[in-house]
């Protein structure tokens, strides 16, 4: 494999891994409080097609960027008045997230199927960009892959190294001590969950602005489930999303390889390797069991009402 | 008791309709798998219907369609379009072929149409596209505009008419380069924009200056447009999405085989038949055939001609399976001067000699 073979095709990985990033960290943050969201799908999809719309309009995707956040935000807000005010099953609710931002993804973009859109430039630094494999690899990533990593970063510092952070784990552990303690659980939570869907917004954006440049109805395929199928098989740890991302990533893309180079496996062994892979190498970086069930929040998916 | 009932709710149906005919218009509808605007496959089917209403005028209601309607429940959306008083109704995915057949034992006086199927009733027809006639004028093009020789070749899932369209394009670029070569990637989808996208930059980083898809998202022609190659598009026309990449696009054009259809309803004589029809009718088109020189141009249009007047016949022997070897008599499918029959090639399941890739099975 020649030089700028491997550099095309790291490229392409770190392209694939990031909008997976993205939705599982928010997912991450929403089940760390004791919120299990299913509906991680749904707020991509609408995140996709507002943040499709508003780049087209306003011509700038910067703007197209920051609306698919706020409308994955917007959706977010409506699970949360759901189920933690009115206190509805979280599955369910999360459930009917999913079909509901689906179908209304389809009618927002009813008009704007089929346009070409703007994308967002990769970054190119004169001098340390053309640096051959390390330069675009570092240097020359689109703009919201370094947001990628510096929310991995941020995400990770906040929940083991900030008071804040305690909080929002106190509270997906155990929420009756956490009540006790005085703290806010509905308030924690409702915060969790927002912040969740802005998360699950970018990562809808960044499928319908950078990844592919079009909106078309259903675009997401699935990528919404299998960001929380990695926080799962991550064991609720940021490091080991990032690890789980960029494995499924990595995996996706070496397989569609292996097809161009003619390897006499099964296509359909070899498209289903991806999901294979990153679900046997998470299970086993996670089998240890005290681990595992410190890291997992124990109030998980609870519907939890103050009773003073 | 039964049949009585039976017989007489047939006579007043037919007494109905009777003393309809002249006044009210023919009600022609449609049952899609996508989206009606899905920027593909589906949205063909609407252009289709939206050019018998143009076509046939106050003769027709042709407003009638149900969108989205899923491969495993498809009964039942069939079912209420034949209770609304649908009397030509096309079912336009390949999973709707039993369901389709189904609903129609019930309702003898509706006729069906199915696309892509191969089951047929008295009141049910079949239709279907000779995609491949396209596909081998798309392979002659790429042969001629390539570069390297090598072209990227995007599929869904190992099904005849998926491999049926390989071959044909295979044949049709050996016609112009006898060693010219394809690298097959399967994504396992008909539609992943983010993975067909992928799978682009794949074959382009291994060496593809062109790229074909069968698969249905414009995302392949982005990528061939970034990276400042060749590419051609799938049941519409995809240009926008790669102003200088764009070949020409597998355009299917439902419109002209609808209008017939509807119109032998009204004049009475509509019979079950199985049609498949390419170039010919019109109803597919490699299409607006841009960004390459004249002579190629050129050559595909005498191609489409002689294809139309049926002097060349993409499937037109001497073909050979894919061996290792020579080609020999043992992997000769048809000899010079012979075409494979129709029954064959809808049942296709092996490679032409040319191709490196493994068939998946």
């Amino acid at each position: 494999m020649s030089l700028p073979e491997l550099q095309g095709l790291l490229l392409t990985i770190i392209t694939a891994a990031t909008p997976l990033l993205f939705a599982a960290l928010g997912e991450l943050v929403t089940e760390r409080s004791g919120v299990l969201n299913l509906g991680v799908e749904g707020m991509m999809a609408v995140g996709a097609v507002i943040g499709f719309i508003a780049g087209h309009v306003t011509g700038l995707s910067v703007v197209g960027v920051v609306a698919s956040v706020v409308a994955g935000m917007a959706m977010a807000a409506l699970f949360a008045v759901v189920t933690l005010v009115f206190v509805a099953n979280q599955v369910a609710s999360g459930l009917a997230l999913t079909l509901f931002g689906l179908g209304l993804s389809g009618l927002i973009g009813d008009r704007y199927v089929s346009i070409p859109g703007l994308s967002l430039e990769r970054i190119h630094i004169p001098g340390l960009t053309d640096i051959p494999l390390v330069g675009p690899l570092i240097f020359g990533e689109d703009p919201l892959v370094y947001v990628a990593v510096a929310l991995a970063i941020a995400v990770s510092w906040f929940l083991f190294s900030t008071r804040a952070g305690l909080i929002v784990r106190a509270t997906g552990d155990n929420h009756v001590s956490a009540h006790a303690l005085g703290y806010d659980v509905i308030r924690v939570r409702f915060l969790a969950v927002i912040f969740g869907g802005a998360c699950a917004g970018l990562a809808g954006g960044y499928l319908s602005i950078v990844y592919s440049t079009q909106w078309i109805p259903n675009m997401t395929a699935g990528r919404g489930w299998i960001a929380i199928a990695l926080v799962v098989f991550g064991t609720w740890l940021p490091g080991r999303v990032v690890v789980g991302a960029v494995l499924f990533g990595a995996i996706s893309i070496l397989q569609l390889n292996a097809q161009g180079y003619g390897v006499s496996l099964p296509p359909q062994f070899l498209n289903a390797l991806p999901y294979l892979t990153t679900v046997v190498v998470l299970v086993i970086i996670s089998r240890n069991r005290t681990l595992l069930r410190v890291n997992t929040p124990a109030c998980l998916g609870q519907a939890f009402v103050p009773d003073r | 008791m039964n049949k009585l009932l039976v017989a007489t709710t047939a006579a007043c149906a037919l007494a109905l309709s009777a003393g309809m005919a002249g006044a009210a218009p023919l009600k022609a509808c449609w049952v899609y798998v996508g989206p009606h605007n899905d920027g593909g496959y589906s949205q063909q089917h609407d252009i289709g219907r939206q050019a018998v209403a143009k076509a046939l005028g106050d003769k027709v209601d042709a407003s009638t369609y149900i969108e989205n309607v899923p491969e495993t429940d498809s009964e039942r959306p069939i079912r209420e379009l034949a209770q609304k008083g649908c009397q030509i109704i096309f079912t336009t995915s390949f999973g709707f072929m039993e369901s389709t057949i189904k609903v129609a034992k019930d309702f003898p006086n509706v006729k069906f149409e199915h696309a892509t199927g191969f089951m047929t009733a008295p009141n049910v027809s079949t239709y279907n596209i000779r995609w491949y006639e396209g596909r081998y004028v798309m392979g002659q093009i790429a042969a001629k505009v390539s570069k390297k020789g090598l072209a990227g070749y995007i599929v869904s899932f190992p099904i005849p008419e998926v491999i049926m369209g390989i071959d044909a394009f295979m044949l049709g670029a050996q016609s112009v380069n006898p060693n010219f070569k394809i690298k097959i990637v399967w994504v396992n989808s008909w539609f992943d924009p983010g993975k067909e996208g992928d799978a682009a930059n794949v074959l382009i980083n291994q060496g593809a200056d062109i790229l074909v898809q069968h698969t249905d998202s414009p995302a392949p022609m982005q990528a061939a447009e970034k990276a400042g190659i060749h590419a051609f598009g799938q049941s519409s026309d995809m240009s926008r999405f790669g102003p200088h990449a764009h070949l020409a696009s597998l355009i299917d054009n439902w419109g002209p085989y609808y209008i017939k259809e509807v119109q032998a309803v009204l004049d009475g004589t509509w019979t079950s038949h199985q049609a498949w029809e390419g170039f010919k009718t019109g109803l597919v088109e490699v299409a607006p055939l841009q960004n390459m020189p004249d002579d190629v141009k050129a050559m595909a249009e005498d191609t489409i001609a002689k294809i139309k007047s049926g002097a060349l016949h993409p499937f037109q022997g001497p073909i050979y399976k894919q061996s290792t070897g020579m080609p020999s008599k043992e992997t000769e499918v048809v000899g010079p001067g012979q075409v494979i029959d129709d029954k064959t090639l809808l049942g296709l399941n092996w490679y032409v000699n040319g191709i490196d890739d493994k068939m998946p099975q």
